[in-house]
């Protein structure tokens, strides 16, 4: 009866999606990172060139994030007749050419397209990439292809159908398919759900309730943004699955308040699935009820951790508490809870479509599935990427990011955020899944990736993760609290060149001694950044110490600017013109000189001055800058 | 940062405002009834902190202690430009210290202060999610990408002429109100 309802639903869906495909359709990415560039303008210009071209059958529509970043903003364009294409780089300028000539002519503007996102014979497409190859999209398929703002586009293509069969079967069959999959919680220690959801299914209360947890602080992380703006109702119909199975009838999702156009789109979301009956009372005329909620937090990393979100729920500040009682078996309001990453949800749908069996084969025997990585840094495609659990960093630095921009030379991945380490090249081929990678003493983390070159000083990078987790400690534990303050002091001394040799064995103790004394996940991982540097890169500590010397020529109080006077074009000014504290003069000679004493060491004379000149150099340590000047009085 | 009577009076009429909407005194509603606070005001200054305590019948010091543990509140009011700097990781990388330093310096206030006039507030916030434009700043909810120490003081400079504009057509319409 259930699917009666539902199969009518889907029906209406359909017909809507088809009705929408022999439309002429232009597609626009307008979650975050696309606006940021310009989307919304760019969705502007193609509206006006609509009107003057006098074009009234095009749809104008806003979809998600495709993963593909670096191209921002992305149009869509899918015309009948021809396959849909995909033209990255769009400016305003470029939209109206693309509406003038493809939408009223017949030219496809092979000049800005990307790739089709559709298999043809006239075009590539994304598939055809290498990170095609590496590629495969679950959770990320319908991000970037469907109105995030219409739940009949994600019914149309599979969704809510989980919904409507498991509403047929019972909270023990759901359960029992979960747990045959092995899903792991992606939110990064990688606790198997079923387990998770067995606890709180099987303790006897009126009351339970289910969490979505969007609260996504890393530094460098975007993907649970991208897939609640992207594809909102993937995540509430998990929801509502782990709510039928554990028998919670209210459900929260807390959202970071830093992403406002995640909350407006679920908001939106989450009335637009109650009017069709799936949420709410009596959800597809069964006698399952759920009735979410979001609650916006307030900007803390630690309430990621399960139980500091649930104090900071109550009214209180995000503080974890001591486990167990797990919050599956005494959570919000002392009730059990079942608290999943956003990531995490959005797997359960497809799973109990498409079968334990189908998600097993994807991934290794112990980490089914896929993972979802933000690429960032110093890697040409920065973006979202999904690739089964397996695939190497190799395959993800080279393949889905096409190497390393400027030609330099790569350095190490930065994987996991905060709780996460340092992998070098050594390491590339190890292949990406939990076990692996805490083997090697990194972390599967929630997923922020960022890739560092030679450029990037170790040291500081450790340092600036650890300064992080340092003003993020919410203070409960005394090694986390003072200890990571210590260990921050000392990295700071090290980049300063103030170091001691026996400050990087005080730092491998002391990160023991927080591991062994904090509470939650904060501590225990907060030193891992600066471990692994050290077991990685050792000898760009001992630089710093002995040699007070950067490496990479990126510590301030260890680096020096210097103009070579030989190779200085004497009649160009653009140090001069950059210089934001007018440090640079011209001697005698005409020749350009730092004033060392004024200089803030902030790189614009290096980006200004002409690369067929290239007369300004960093120099490390200081005192070179003596041998340099001595050399030019002899 | 003293807060002016209007201030204080304003506060105190907000958050009252706000309260009216909540019956109920469920600790669960704190942190929503800050956040609507904060939203109207911009900052969540001393008497509002007041004002929720009495709602909630809960010591003062409880309602404190919420308000500095989470990053999103703000102390003291805004200014009537608020930059704020990425410090994700990317941005880091390519130097939005730099940048921090860059505004520090020109505005004479540090990170998570507001000048004098009120004219400009400087806070530094995690990623805002456009890594690929590092460093990035954010003025007014408007994003400036791929921004460099002199492209800072380009963005004040524009603010100045602004102003300067808008004051001489304030002006102008004032000259032209009495020439009437």
């Amino acid at each position: 009866m259930n699917n009666e309802t539902f199969q009518k639903i889907k029906q209406e869906a359909l017909a809507d999606w088809q009705a929408l495909k022999e439309k002429t359709v232009i597609m626009v990415g307008t979650a975050t990172c696309g606006r940021a560039v310009g989307a919304v303008e760019v969705m502007r210009a193609i509206d006006q060139e609509l009107a003057n071209q006098g074009v009234k059958d095009a749809v104008l529509m806003e979809v998600g994030c495709m993963g593909h970043c670096y191209a921002e903003p992305l149009v869509i364009i899918q015309k009948p007749g021809y396959p849909a294409i995909c033209y990255g780089y769009v400016d305003e300028g470029t939209a109206s050419v693309l509406v003038k000539e493809f939408i009223v002519g017949d030219d496809l503007c092979i000049e800005f397209a990307l790739a089709a996102t559709e298999p043809n014979d006239m075009f590539p497409t994304f598939e055809d990439f290498p990170r095609g190859m590496v590629e495969q999209k679950i959770v990320m398929e319908n991000c970037g292809i469907i109105d995030p703002h219409n739940i009949n586009h994600y019914i149309a293509n599979g969704g809510y159908e989980a919904l409507a069969n498991a509403i047929e079967m019972t909270p023990e069959q759901v359960l029992q398919e979960i747990k045959n999959s092995g899903l792991r919680g992606r939110g990064g220690a990688g606790f198997p759900t079923g387990i998770k959801w067995e606890t709180c299914q099987n303790i006897e209360d009126d009351v339970k309730y289910v969490i979505c947890n969007a609260d996504e602080g890393d530094p460098g992380a975007f993907m649970d943004r991208a897939l609640l703006e992207s594809n909102p109702h993937q995540m509430l119909e998990g929801l509502a699955l782990a709510a039928f199975t554990v028998g919670a009838s209210h459900g929260y999702i807390y959202i970071r308040a830093e992403y406002p156009l995640a909350v407006e789109r679920v908001r939106m979301a989450i009335e637009q699935a109650k009017d069709k009956g799936l949420l709410g009372n009596s959800v597809l005329g069964s006698n399952f009820n759920l009735e979410l909620e979001i609650f916006q937090g307030s900007g803390a990393f630690v309430c990621g951790e399960e139980t500091a979100l649930i104090n900071s729920m109550q009214g209180y500040p995000g503080i974890p508490r001591h486990r167990p009682p797990f919050p599956a078996q005494a959570g919000l309001w002392n009730k059990p809870t079942v608290i999943n990453n956003v990531k995490t949800l959005s797997y359960v749908s497809h799973i109990i479509k498409k079968g334990a069996d189908w998600f097993k084969s994807i991934g290794t025997p112990e980490n089914p599935g896929t993972a979802i990585f933000a690429l960032a840094g110093k890697i040409i495609n920065t973006g979202l990427t999904e690739v089964p659990m397996s695939t190497t960093l190799k395959q993800i630095v080279y393949d889905v990011g096409s190497g390393i921009e400027k030609s330099k030379k790569f350095k190490a991945v930065q994987i996991g955020g905060p709780s996460g380490g340092c992998i070098p090249e050594s390491l590339l081929d190890t292949s990406i899944d939990f076990d692996s990678l805490s083997k090697i003493g990194a972390m599967m983390g929630s997923g922020g990736m960022v890739i560092l070159d030679e450029d990037d000083c170790m040291v500081e990078i450790a340092r600036f993760f650890l300064d992080f987790t340092q003003k993020e400690s919410c203070g409960k534990c005394t090694f986390c609290r003072i200890g990571t303050k210590q260990m921050l002091d000392i990295l700071e001394r090290i980049t300063k060149g103030e170091g001691v040799l026996e400050d990087i064995d005080y730092l491998g103790e002391l990160a023991q001694n927080i591991k062994n004394g904090s509470l939650c996940n904060l501590g225990k991982t907060a030193p891992n950044p600066v471990l692994s540097t050290i077991r990685h890169f050792r000898d760009e500590y001992e630089a710093h110490v002995i040699e007070k010397r950067c490496p990479a020529l990126m510590c301030k109080e260890l680096t020096t600017f210097y103009i070579l006077p030989e190779k200085c074009e004497r009649s160009c000014d653009a140090c001069i013109g950059s210089c934001p504290v007018e440090c640079i003069y011209s001697n005698e000679d005409r020749i350009k000189v730092i004033d060392q004493e004024k200089c803030v060491k902030c790189n614009s004379c290096l980006d200004a001055c002409p690369p067929q000149y290239d007369a300004v150099i960093k120099l490390s340590p200081v005192d070179m800058l003596k041998v340099k000047e001595n050399v030019i009085d002899e | 940062m003293e807060l002016t009577e209007e201030e204080i009076k304003t506060a105190k009429e907000t958050s009252q405002n706000i309260l009216e909407n909540y019956t109920c005194t469920d600790r669960g509603k704190i942190i929503p009834v800050l956040q609507n606070i904060q939203n109207e005001l911009g900052y969540v200054p001393l008497p509002a902190m007041q004002t929720v305590s009495d709602h909630f019948e809960l010591p003062a010091v409880d309602i404190y202690s919420i308000v500095t543990f989470y990053n999103q509140f703000r102390l003291i009011p805004p200014g009537k430009n608020q930059v704020k700097v990425c410090m994700g990781t990317a941005c880091h990388m390519r130097g939005g210290q730099i940048i921090l330093d860059s505004w520090e310096r020109r505005l004479d206030i540090k990170c998570g202060e507001t000048t004098e006039d009120r004219e400009f507030s400087l806070e530094r916030v995690a990623c805002v999610g456009c890594c690929t434009l590092a460093p990035v700043v954010v003025m007014n909810e408007e994003i400036h990408g791929k921004v460099t120490p002199t492209r800072v003081d380009g963005l004040l400079y524009s603010y100045q002429l602004d102003k300067e504009q808008e004051e001489g057509e304030e002006q102008e319409q004032k000259a032209g109100e009495e020439n009437e």
